[in-house]
């Protein structure tokens, strides 16, 4: 569908780009985590590129990562990039209005360093989902002017969605006093 | 003679409060659509006396829990609750607000009596309105026994007569 951009992506700029796939119609463009800045301005401001809309921030966490198996295909390979399997996978959906195409950018984690460059600089609509999915999953939006838990209370501790998370946690901030020996 | 007519006020002003309860709709998520449905004209609450929702915690006695309770709604809940003045009555509406429903994760609460007292649970997701009809209808007994597990004030008389019983024993 929007194999033209991968494509232009890595004639302009070759060794940033680590991997590309295409699945369902989704282009996707794996980016180097020190080159996402000029990856993302050039796809804005490029007139044959011309991506004006922020569709969605999310991240990937690979912590229990297992290949699928289906019938009459290979089983599926961990994702590995630079000799490194990711933790996490931060993705930022773009589409373009005036070309009508759309692409997907990744940028691959390791877990102890979850520190990535911020895109609301670029376009503005991603402020809150990165605030989001810094709320979820801790990923560290460098260049994010107002980077602060959205949905959760100060008081959390942790990442809720992230697979290390113990599934049945709670933080309450108040229970009632009497519950014990009421009724 | 004075207890008689004393005890038999107290009976008027329960009859009085049963059928005219006044709710506050805590309505956070889907159930709040069938608490509509029971206050439109079709299933009709007016018929209880329970119809005229009040949104001020100070005008109202009946607190209506219709939907998932979160951790970080909880203090919001209680504050609710204190400000109403007693005697007041709780219901947890549907199964969140009973007991957390299917939700078992970081941010639902297991059931608002994690946080406030609640007198009637109604099971259901959403509960049918004749399940909320049943519900209303078990609450007004509870209100003409002056019953209820809110009722802090009973609480505080219970508690003094038995320490009054301790200090006779002794």
């Amino acid at each position: 569908m929007s194999q033209r951009v991968l494509d232009a992506l890595k004639a302009k700029f070759g060794d940033a780009i680590v991997a590309t796939e295409s699945q369902h119609g989704d282009e996707v463009a794996v980016v180097k985590r020190d080159k996402l800045k000029d990856v993302a301005t050039w796809l804005r401001d490029d007139k044959a590129m011309a991506f004006d809309t922020p569709v969605f921030v999310t991240c990937i966490d690979l912590l229990d990562w297992r290949p699928v198996k289906a019938p009459g295909k290979p089983s599926s390979t961990r994702p590995e990039w630079d000799g490194v399997a990711p933790r996490f996978e931060v993705c930022w959906q773009l589409r373009s209005l005036a070309h009508r195409h759309r692409v997907r950018l990744k940028v691959a984690l390791a877990e102890n360093d979850v520190k990535v460059p911020s895109l609301t600089p670029l376009w503005s609509g991603f402020e809150w989902q990165e605030r989001e999915t810094f709320d979820m999953y801790g990923i560290e939006f460098v260049g994010h002017h107002d980077l602060r838990r959205i949905y959760l209370y100060d008081e959390f501790v942790g990442y809720p969605l992230r697979k290390d998370y113990p599934k049945e946690k709670r933080q309450p901030l108040v229970r009632r006093p009497d519950l014990v020996g009421d009724h | 003679m004075l207890e008689l007519v004393t005890t038999k006020l107290e009976d008027v002003a329960n009859w009085g409060r049963k059928f005219s309860l006044f709710s506050y709709p805590f309505v956070t998520a889907c159930c709040g659509m069938e608490f509509m449905s029971v206050a439109a004209p079709k299933y009709d609450i007016a018929r209880f006396g329970a119809e005229f929702p009040r949104f001020s915690p100070r005008q109202s006695d009946l607190l209506m829990i219709v939907g998932t309770i979160t951790e970080k709604q909880g203090p919001a809940l209680r504050r609710v609750y204190d400000q109403m003045a007693e005697p007041k009555w709780v219901i947890a509406f549907g199964v969140c607000a009973s007991t957390g429903g299917f939700y078992q994760n970081y941010h639902a609460m297991p059931g608002a009596d994690q946080v406030v007292p609640v007198d009637v649970y109604i099971p259901g997701c959403p509960p049918r309105p004749e399940q909320v009809l049943d519900a209303i209808m078990l609450l007004m007994e509870r209100v003409q026994r002056k019953d209820g597990h809110s009722q802090l004030r009973l609480k505080r008389e219970k508690i003094v007569l038995e320490q009054q019983r301790a200090l006779d024993d002794d």
